[in-house]
C-alpha cells in the first residue's frame, strides 16, 4: 500500500467513526434522535379512540401544552393553533386516511404521520410569530393545500 | 471487420442499441415533464388540458428514475459483458426477452399514468391506490431485469469454465456484482408488489400493512441508488484510465470497492424511514452506522481516480504538486463529462452524509433539499457519466466515429447541464433549508409569509430547469447524429489494463459464496429483529384510497 493511500484511509475511517459517534451520542445521550414513537391505533376508528376522540390544544403545565391532532386529506384538526411565547408544545398525532407529513417551517419539527401509528414530537417556541405548518408527504391531488399555522404570541 | 476491431458484433450492437433508444426517448419525455414541474412551481403557469401536477411528477420519477436508468444500465452492461466475456446466441435471445418484457411493463404502467389512474409517484406509497395494471407493469420491468441478471451470471459462469483458475475480467466482475446487488434488493420490492399491492388493488384483500410495505420498498430503494452509481464507477475505474492514456490504478482495490458496495448497500433502508413511527430507534441507528460504512468504498474510489490521474500525468513527464493536472484531456468529452460528474459528487456526497445523519435528517426530510441532492447524484454525477459513455458507445454500436463536431457539441452539452444544474439544484437546496416541501405543486399556503420567501428560489429552479431542458435537446441531437450521421469508421471500445508488474489480484476477491454469504448475514442482522417487531406489532391495515389521486 502506498503511503498516501494509508493516510487517506486513516482520515476516511476517522471521519466516519466520528460521524457515527456524534450521531449516536446526540441520539441516545442527549435524546435528540428522530421521532420514533411506537404506539399503534386502528386507523379506521380514530374518532372513537382516545385521545383522538377529542382533538385540540390543552394546557398541561405552566408553559406546557399538549396538542392532540388528527391529519386527514387535506387538513389538520385542530388548525390555527395559538400558544404563548416560550411554551413547550407536545404534539400527539395520527392519520385518519393516508400517510401525511407534519412539518413546521423554520423549526426542526418534522415527522411522518402514518395510518395505524401515533407520532409524537415536542418543540419549544421561543420566537413570537406565525409559523407555517404543512404536510410534506404526498397525500393526493390537494396535497399542496394541506397547511395551517401556529401563532406564537 | 469492424466487429473484430471493436469487439462487438452486429447482433450485440443491435441489442444494446435498442436499450439506448429507450433511454434517450425516456430522457426527452422525462425532461419535458421536469421542465413543466419547475414552471408550475413558479405559480405563474398552469398545465393545459386538465393534466395534474402529480401526474407529470409520476411520469418524471418513473421514467427517469426507473426506466431510463434501468435500460441504460442493462444495455451498457450487456455491451461490457459481450466485449469482455462474450455472448452466445442463446444468451442474446434471452437478453432480447429481457428487453421486451421490460418494455411491455414500461408501456403498461405508462398508459395507466397517462390515463390519470396511477398518480401515486414512483414510490407508490400505500394506502394511495393506483390501477392494478400499474403494479403489474412494474412487476414486468423487474422480472425483465432479472432475466438480464441471469444472462449476465451465465455469461461469466461460462467464461470461468473455459478459463479455470483465471481472474474474471474486471468489468465482467463489476457487472456481476451490480446485478447480484440488484437481484437481492429487488426481491423486496417484488415481495411488496406481489404479496401486498396486487391482491389489495384487485380487491382480493381489504387492507394493506403500511409499514411493512414501506420497509420492503426502502429495502430496495437504497440499493437502487447504488445500482445507478456502480455503472458510473465501472466507467471511472476501468474505462477513463484508457481514455486519458493510462492504466487502472489497482485491480484489487477496484474489486474490493465493489464487494464493499455489495455488502453495505442493502442493509441501510431505514435511513429513508428515520422519521417514521413504529421503528425502533436503536435499529434506525444501527442502519445509520451501516450507511456511514458505505461511504468508505466511495472514498476509495475517489482515491483511485486521482491516483490514476496523477500517475498517468507523471508518466507523461508532467511534474510539480499539481502539474499532472494539466495533462488530462480536458477537450475530450469522453473524459470531460464523467470528470465533471465526479466533481459534482463532492457536494452531492457531502449532502448525502447530512441526509443520513439520523437526527439531522429532520431538518431536510421531505423538503426540496432532497430533490436538489439527487439531481446532483443521479441527474449530474451518474447522468453525465452515462452521457460520457454514450459518446463512444453509440459510435461503437453504429459503426461510426466520434468527430470534432460531436465532441464540441458534447463539451457544450456538459457545460449547459452543469450551469442548469447549478441553478436548479442550488435553488432546491436553499429553498429546502427554508422549509419548502418536495413533491408539491405550487401553493402560497394561504398567503403565508414563510412560503413567500421561497418564491425567488422557485424561479431559480425554473431558470435552471429551462437551461437543463436545452441540455436535453442538445443531447438528443447528439444521439441522433451519432446514430445516423457521424462519419463511418471504427471507434475504439476503451478498456483499460492493469499496470505492468502489479501484484496478482488475491483470489479471495472472487470467492462469490463468501461475499454473498456475508451480504445475506448482514441483511439478516440489520432487518430480522426490527422487521419481526413491525409485523408482530402491526396495527389493523388500511383500505385502499383512490379518490385522493383523482381516480374513482
Ligand atoms: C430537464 C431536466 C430536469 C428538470 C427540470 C427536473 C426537475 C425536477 C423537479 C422540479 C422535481 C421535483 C418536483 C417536486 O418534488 O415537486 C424533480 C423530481 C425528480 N427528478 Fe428531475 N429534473 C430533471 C432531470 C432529471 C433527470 C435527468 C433525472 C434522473 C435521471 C431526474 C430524476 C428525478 C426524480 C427521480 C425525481 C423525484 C420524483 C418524485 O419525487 O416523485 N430528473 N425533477
Ligand atoms: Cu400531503
Ligand atoms: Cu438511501
Amino acid at each position: 500500500m502506498h503511503k498516501a493511500e494509508k493516510i487517506w484511509l486513516t482520515l476516511s475511517f476517522g471521519m466516519i467513526i466520528g460521524f457515527m459517534l456524534i450521531t449516536g451520542y446526540q441520539a441516545f445521550a442527549k435524546d435528540m434522535g428522530p421521532p420514533s414513537y411506537g404506539e399503534r391505533i386502528d386507523p379506521q376508528n380514530v374518532d372513537e379512540t382516545a385521545p383522538f376522540d377529542n382533538p385540540g390544544v390543552k394546557q398541561i403545565g405552566e408553559n406546557e401544552y399538549e396538542v392532540i391532532m388528527t391529519l386527514q386529506i387535506f387538513s389538520f384538526t385542530p388548525n390555527k393553533i395559538e400558544v404563548p411565547a416560550g411554551s413547550t408544545v407536545h404534539f400527539t398525532m395520527t392519520s385518519k386516511d393516508v400517510t401525511h407529513g407534519f412539518q413546521v417551517a423554520d423549526t426542526n419539527i418534522n415527522a411522518m404521520v402514518m395510518p395505524g401509528y401515533i407520532s409524537k414530537i415536542t418543540q419549544t417556541f421561543d420566537e413570537p410569530g406565525e409559523y407555517l405548518v404543512l404536510c410534506n408527504e404526498y397525500c393526493g391531488s390537494g396535497h399542496q393545500l394541506m397547511g395551517t399555522t401556529i401563532t406564537v404570541k | 471487420m469492424i466487429a473484430e476491431k471493436t469487439g462487438l458484433g452486429k447482433a450485440d450492437s443491435k441489442l444494446v442499441m435498442s436499450f439506448m433508444w429507450v433511454t434517450f426517448i425516456s430522457l426527452l419525455i422525462g425532461g419535458l415533464m421536469g421542465l413543466l414541474q419547475t414552471l408550475v412551481r413558479t405559480g405563474n403557469y398552469t398545465l393545459p388540458f386538465g393534466i395534474g401536477y402529480y401526474q407529470i411528477l409520476t411520469v418524471h420519477g418513473v421514467i427517469l428514475g426507473l426506466v431510463l436508468t434501468t435500460f441504460f444500465i442493462i444495455g451498457f452492461q450487456f455491451s461490457l459483458m459481450a466485449k469482455t466475456v462474450g455472448m452466445t446466441h442463446k444468451q442474446r435471445q434471452w437478453a432480447w426477452v429481457s428487453f421486451w418484457v421490460m418494455l411491455t411493463g414500461t408501456i403498461a404502467s405508462a398508459i395507466m399514468i397517462l390515463l390519470g389512474k396511477a398518480s401515486v409517484l414512483y414510490t407508490f406509497y400505500a394506502p394511495l391506490k393506483a390501477h392494478p395494471i400499474f403494479y403489474f407493469g412494474l412487476t414486468f420491468v423487474v422480472v425483465g431485469s432479472w432475466i438480464a441478471c441471469f444472462v449476465n451470471f451465465h455469461q461469466l459462469y461460462q467464461w470461468k469454465k473455459k478459463h479455470q483458475g483465471e481472474h474474471s475480467p474486471l468489468l465482467a466482475f463489476m457487472v456481476v456484482i451490480n446485478m447480484l446487488m440488484w437481484f437481492i434488493c429487488t426481491l423486496g420490492v417484488a415481495a411488496t408488489v406481489l404479496i401486498q399491492f396486487i391482491p389489495w388493488s384487485l380487491g382480493l384483500v381489504g387492507e394493506i400493512n403500511i409499514l411493512v410495505s414501506r420497509t420492503l420498498f426502502w429495502y430496495f430503494g437504497h440499493p437502487l441508488v447504488y445500482f445507478w452509481l456502480l455503472p458510473a464507477y465501472m466507467a471511472w475505474y476501468a474505462i477513463l484510465p484508457k481514455i486519458i492514456g493510462g492504466k487502472i490504478f489497482s485491480d484489487s482495490l477496484a474489486r474490493l470497492a465493489f464487494i464493499l458496495f455489495l455488502i453495505f448497500s442493502i442493509p441501510v433502508g431505514f435511513h429513508h424511514q428515520l422519521l417514521e413511527p413504529g421503528i425502533d430507534p436503536m435499529w434506525k441507528y444501527i442502519q445509520v452506522v451501516l450507511t456511514f460504512a458505505v461511504i468508505i468504498p466511495s472514498l476509495l474510489t475517489a482515491f483511485s481516480m486521482f491516483a490514476t490521474f496523477e500517475i498517468t500525468g507523471r508518466q507523461k513527464g508532467y511534474t510539480g504538486l499539481f502539474g499532472w493536472f494539466r495533462h488530462l484531456p480536458w477537450k475530450d468529452v469522453r473524459f470531460f463529462a464523467p470528470f465533471m460528474g465526479m466533481v459534482a459528487f463532492i457536494p452531492a456526497g457531502a449532502g448525502g452524509i447530512i441526509n443520513a445523519s439520523n437526527q439531522m435528517n429532520q431538518v431536510v426530510h421531505n423538503t426540496i433539499w432532497v430533490t436538489g441532492h439527487f439531481h446532483l447524484t443521479l441527474a449530474t454525477t451518474v447522468i453525465l457519466t452515462f452521457f460520457g459513455i454514450t459518446y463512444w458507445l453509440v459510435p461503437v454500436l453504429t459503426g461510426r466515429k466520434i468527430d470534432k463536431k460531436i465532441n464540441t457539441l458534447g463539451m457544450t452539452q456538459t457545460i449547459v447541464w452543469l450551469v442548469g444544474m447549478f441553478f436548479m439544484s442550488g435553488s432546491m437546496h436553499l429553498a429546502g433549508l427554508l422549509g419548502a416541501p418536495r413533491r408539491s405543486a405550487f401553493s402560497d399556503y394561504q398567503g403565508s409569509a414563510q412560503a413567500a420567501e421561497w418564491i425567488g428560489y422557485q424561479y431559480g429552479q425554473a431558470i435552471g430547469g429551462s437551461i437543463l431542458f436545452i441540455g436535453i435537446l442538445i443531447m438528443l441531437y447528439n444521439f441522433f447524429y451519432m446514430t445516423f450521421k457521424a462519419p463511418k469508421g471504427v471507434e475504439e471500445f476503451p478498456i483499460a489494463e492493469a499496470p505492468d508488474g502489479s501484484e496478482p489480484t488475491p483470489l479471495v476477491l472472487e470467492n462469490w459464496k463468501l461475499w454473498i454469504g456475508i451480504t445475506v448475514v448482514l441483511i439478516a442482522f440489520a432487518y430480522t429483529i426490527p422487521f419481526v417487531d413491525i409485523i408482530q406489532n402491526s396495527p389493523p391495515g388500511s383500505p385502499p384510497f383512490e379518490w385522493p389521486i383523482g381516480n374513482g
